[in-house]
């Protein structure tokens, strides 16, 4: 497939491709090129200009800033899915990293290039609101942090503003006592989520609840947080029964998404489905 | 020698070439002056065309030619596709290379653009501007016929392309009479998209001073292409066109087929009397590759009292999408109704099928190709009389089963079976996969509330090297069905074998030089196989319908019998013998009781070209070509067993094992033929599981990406376990019957049956494939027992 015409410029550095960005209106940014590419062979998109950011130091790398994470936009889902820091601190990202298509997409694909690319059936998103990550914003002379719960607006639609780059993202480590799981049912030919659950689990000493995090992807336009269920679960012994009770009562997704794959319905129902199986397996790994 | 070369897994000579990358397939060569390109198509399914404005195409920078409908019917070239099987009444309105007036579906091509590059010939496909009004549609085969559907053809009336039958009508109402029980099912065979791995493509040079037209393009069958091209399409004399498929990225079926845009590439050469190259985008392939399948079914079968079959009736609506591709005529018909008796004995069987148009692409031979569309419609009945008689499937199978000892066996509908053990077949599946071990864990699984496991049988039958040529000619066939075979001995005593077989993938370089170099005792590396290229080979029919080795493998074996005849004869005059004396084995003549009186096929060889002393009558030389057409059909058969497991909670399908004992007759290569099978297996578990061409209903194809056309993958499938039975075949000299597409066969139909048989304590009887996870669990959910 032949994409039309365009300029391709790589970037040094983070100024160099702000500046570019800046100047050249109808440009867009290349890191994995996984999305960005199909787009432009299908003719769905026709930008002037490529800046591509893959070479860029300053956005490259995961590292521990005190209690906190950082990973720069660049992180492959292979890095992270290998990160021991990861793996030790924040095992629902590796996992769902870990499940991404397959090891030569895993080789290319960004975790700058997923979140900003939207698409309802990724893995990441729902994981960096889970998470809390706050996603960091750069453009000439500005930088600024959205939370994942308020980066996504609609489908491929984000709080990103033109000149921006997406950066780094960042988040707290998970304490003692928190266990995390990411499951999914993919689709069997993209490989993206049907319905993905991203749990994250703290019990206090007692055993007890004490915070609780789930997320979707694939089932609503943009990642999921069900707030009632933590509500409901919080402060609870988070038995089997404590977990179907919340997750038949509190779920409600609203504007399920359907396809001719999956309906609505059918997400709905796997959105509980691999709610219950997600946060079991957290507690588990909790305690 | 070594140990015998039939029968031994001996690498592919094939991949060295193709692993590392030396392989030449048509997008990979470049001639001096070569152009690019791109075609115009409808972007809906079904519309009038008002106007076609290609003014700015032509002239953005680098266009060399921008041709519409035209400028094909003002040049000499008819410009036409044929339909290559014709049945009684059949509707065959014309199929033009670039559509004029009206397009039928979303893809029909409507111009072309000729570049200097790719980029260029793809931007002014851009700047073409069709005035199109668009019309309504209908993509359902079973709705298109109904009164008010939107028409595709004035010529074909309610769309019926054709309305065929075969059997006895008023026999099979008397069975269904006399019937204790009865089975029933409705069902839709779903549509499939081919995906070859390499996208169909062509590249055609005409030499305007020579007037002589040289066509690289992939295709399973060269001398059909030229002929069809010179007959239909560009009007050049028929040695005026040399067709080569250089490697060619597999096919399943699709690259049998004549098309228009190879023949609009070749077209555009003579315009332009450059070299003009058009490869397809796998978006593309997926709009215009004849895809396979597309049928409404509903069919009955009618059974005593102890479940011994009386009576099966069949009715089919089958899709031939926007025009009769090739050979579409022929695939519901002559190859599906015809296979309807499958393993067993059915005394009254009667079939009609309706080949109905729709705004869809083409519908043709598809891996299978009829007979995975009968395998399902019959095993999937015997699953349902199994339940209705309340007899296990494999018992219900085994009563109705044809008797070893009742071959040849003629059936209702037209065929005779050659050879077969059907009882023998599935008693070393069942051994093998421990059946009632199996039937055991089920109970137990459903007595302790577990997923529900599920054992799928699926005893099919094949139909291999349509057969012989004066029968299928009678059938409406346009084509012969004979093979060509021609062996060269060189004067060193090495080998070049030509077939008209055409391999794609099959292995036939490694296949056909085991036949041949065992035949006549030289090292399998001493023989050469040369296919695919019309100035190369005798004319020959190409490679579908699992006939290369039973047809085209015949014919290099007459013709290596022919090569030791003639052989014995110098061999005997140079040992001054008597030529019934003269033995031949392992590659050297010898006199009878005198083993060192002897020579070498080599020594021979050259005899043979120095021609010093050649016994009287004898010519130089040492070569055999054969046309072989052979008697009947092949009928391989075999068992397939799947086991799986249901997740009621998601509709989750787990292929826990999946066993096929099949029967191809002799085999030449185990290994090959076990490649073959997993290919086989995996497209069928591909259409029972994941894969399905979706059309909405303004003719738009809602799966025409790998994205959501879901093709299945190594870690989807599992591990195969495989054995054999043989019977061989016979009536060819080879005892071999086929094996290309036994594993697509049988494969849709054991997966559905275990998949219904997990469901059974549901009350589910039928679920249409694809078994995507939401259909399974909507059907248990709405059965209320989850």
């Amino acid at each position: 497939m032949f994409p039309p015409e365009f300029e391709y410029l790589r970037a040094e550095n983070l100024e160099q491709a702000l500046n570019w960005l800046r100047e050249n209106d109808g440009a867009k940014v290349l890191a994995g090129g996984h999305s960005l590419i199909p787009i432009l062979k299908m003719r769905l998109a026709e930008p002037s200009v490529l800046i591509d950011i893959r070479r860029i130091p300053e956005l490259k790398g995961i590292s521990e800033e005190g209690d906190r994470i950082r990973i720069g936009a660049l992180a492959t889902y292979s890095e992270i899915a290998a990160s021991p820091l990861l793996r030790e601190n924040c095992a629902v990202l590796a996992e769902a990293a870990a499940r991404i298509a397959d090891p030569q997409v895993r080789n290319m694909g960004t975790i700058g290039g997923n979140l900003a690319h939207a698409d309802p059936g990724s893995d990441l998103p729902a994981v960096a609101v889970a998470l809390e990550a706050e996603i960091e914003l750069t453009a000439n002379g500005r930088k600024r942090d959205v939370a994942a719960g308020e980066f996504f607006i609609d489908l491929m639609t984000t709080e990103m503003q033109a000149g921006e780059i997406l950066t780094s993202i960042r988040f707290n480590k998970l304490v003692a006592g928190t266990g995390s799981c990411y499951l999914k049912l993919e689709h069997p030919a993209s490989g993206y989520a049907v319905c993905g659950a991203a749990a994250i689990v703290q019990l206090d000493a007692a055993g007890n609840c004490s915070r609780l995090r789930l997320a979707f992807n694939g089932v609503a336009a943009v990642p999921f947080l069900a707030e009632a269920v933590s509500r409901a679960l919080e402060g609870s012994s988070l038995r089997d029964q404590d977990i179907d009770a919340a997750l038949g009562d509190r779920l409600e997704i609203p504007d399920p998404m359907g396809d001719s794959f999956a309906s609505g319905e059918y997400r709905l129902h796997l959105a509980r489905v691999y709610a219950r199986r997600a946060l079991r397996q957290a507690r588990d790994r909790a305690r | 020698m070594a140990a015998k070369l039939f029968g031994s897994s001996i690498r592919r000579k094939e991949d060295p070439s193709l692993i590392t990358g030396k392989g030449k397939y048509t997008d990979d060569f470049k001639l001096a002056r070569m152009a690019y390109a791109s075609m115009a198509r409808s972007p809906y399914g079904h519309a009038r065309i008002k106007g076609i404005d290609v003014e700015r195409a032509a002239k953005l920078p680098g266009v060399l030619g921008v041709y519409t409908a035209k400028d094909v019917r003002k040049s000499k070239s008819p410009g036409v596709v044929p339909v290559g099987w014709l049945l009684p009444d059949i509707k065959t309105p014309p199929h033009p290379i670039l559509a004029h007036d009206r397009v039928r579906y979303v893809g029909d091509a409507v111009a072309v653009v000729v570049a200097e590059d790719r980029y260029i010939a793809r931007d002014a496909v851009d700047l073409i501007d069709v005035d199109y009004e668009p019309v309504s549609a209908v993509v359902d085969p079973a709705r298109a016929v109904e009164d008010g559907a939107p028409q595709l053809h004035d010529e074909a009336e309610k769309n019926i392309a054709f309305d065929w039958e075969i059997g006895d009508r008023a026999a099979v109402e008397a069975a269904f009479d006399s019937a204790r029980h009865k089975a029933r099912i409705q069902l839709r065979n779903n549509r499939l998209i081919p995906n070859a791995i390499e996208p169909r493509s062509a590249l055609a040079d005409f030499d305007d001073s020579t007037g002589q037209l040289t066509l690289r393009m992939t295709s399973q069958n060269p001398h059909i292409h030229r002929l069809l091209m010179s007959l239909a399409s560009l009007g050049l004399p028929e040695h005026k066109i040399h067709v080569i498929a250089p490697e060619v990225g597999g096919g399943f079926g699709s690259k049998i087929h004549h098309y228009p845009d190879e023949a609009i590439a070749a077209w555009c050469s003579m315009q332009l009397k450059r070299p003009v190259k058009w490869t397809a985008t796998r978006s593309e392939a997926n709009l215009t590759d004849a895809h396979g399948r597309d049928h409404v079914t509903t069919a009955e079968m009618a059974l005593d009292a102890d479940g011994k079959i009386l009576g099966l009736r069949v009715k089919t609506y089958a899709a031939m999408g926007a025009y009769l591709s090739t050979f579409a005529p022929a695939i519901p018909t002559y190859l599906y109704g015809t296979l309807l008796s499958g393993q067993y004995t059915i005394p009254a069987i009667h079939c009609n099928v309706i080949g109905v148009f729709t705004n869809t692409a083409p519908v043709d031979a598809y891996r299978g190709a009829g007979r995975p569309e009968a395998t399902y419609v019959v095993e999937r009945l015997m699953d349902q009389a199994a339940r209705e008689t309340g007899l296990d499937p494999a018992e219900i199978r085994r009563r109705n089963f044809v008797p070893p000892d009742a071959f040849p066996f003629q059936t209702q509908v037209a065929l005779q079976y050659d050879s077969g053990n059907y009882q023998g077949a599935l008693a070393r599946a069942q051994e093998l996969v421990g059946y009632d071990q199996l039937r055991e864990e089920q109970r137990r699984r459903v007595e302790n509330g577990e997923p529900p496991l599920g054992i799928g049988l699926s005893t099919y039958i094949e139909a291999c090297g349509l057969a012989p040529s004066a029968v299928v000619g009678t059938l409406g066939a346009q084509a012969g069905q004979w093979e060509s075979g021609e062996i060269r001995v060189h004067p060193t005593g090495s080998v070049t074998v030509y077939t008209g077989s055409s391999a794609h993938g099959q292995g036939h370089e490694t296949t056909f030089s085991q036949i041949v170099a065992d035949r006549l005792g030289v090292g399998v590396d001493q023989v050469e196989v040369i296919h695919g290229d019309t100035d190369k080979v005798p004319f020959g029919w190409g490679t579908y319908g699992s006939r290369s080795a039973a047809v085209g493998g015949s014919a290099l074996a007459v013709s290596a019998e022919k090569i030791i005849e003639k052989g014995r004869k110098i061999a005997a005059h140079v040992l001054e013998a008597a030529e019934e004396d003269v033995e031949f084995e392992a590659g050297k003549f010898f006199v009878r009781g005198v083993p060192s009186k002897a020579q070498a096929i080599q020594e021979i060889a050259l005899q043979a070209y120095l021609a010093h002393n050649l016994p009287p009558g004898i010519e130089p030389g040492l070569a055999a070509t054969t046309f072989y057409d052979p008697a009947n059909f092949t009928f391989p058969f075999g068992t397939h067993i799947a086991v799986v497991e249901v997740e009621p909670e998601t509709g989750s399908i787990r292929i826990l094992r999946y066993l096929a004992v099949d029967d191809v007759g002799n085999v030449i290569n185990p290994m090959i033929v076990d490649g073959q099978l997993h290919g086989g297996i995996a497209q069928g578990l591909g259409q029972a599981l994941w894969e399905e061409a979706v059309y909405d209903e303004n003719g738009q194809l809602m799966t025409g990406e790998l994205l959501d056309y879901a093709l299945p993958r190594a870690h989807m499938l599992g591990n195969f376990e495989l054995d054999r039975t043989v019977t061989p075949c016979p009536h060819n000299p080879l005892g071999v019957k086929g094996v290309g597409e036994a594993g697509a066969i049988a494969s849709p139909a054991a997966m559905v049956n275990a998949v219904m048989d997990a469901l059974a304590p549901y009350g589910i009887a039928h679920i249409d494939m694809p078994l995507t996870p939401e259909k399974v669990w909507r059907a248990i959910h709405q059965k209320g027992r989850s």
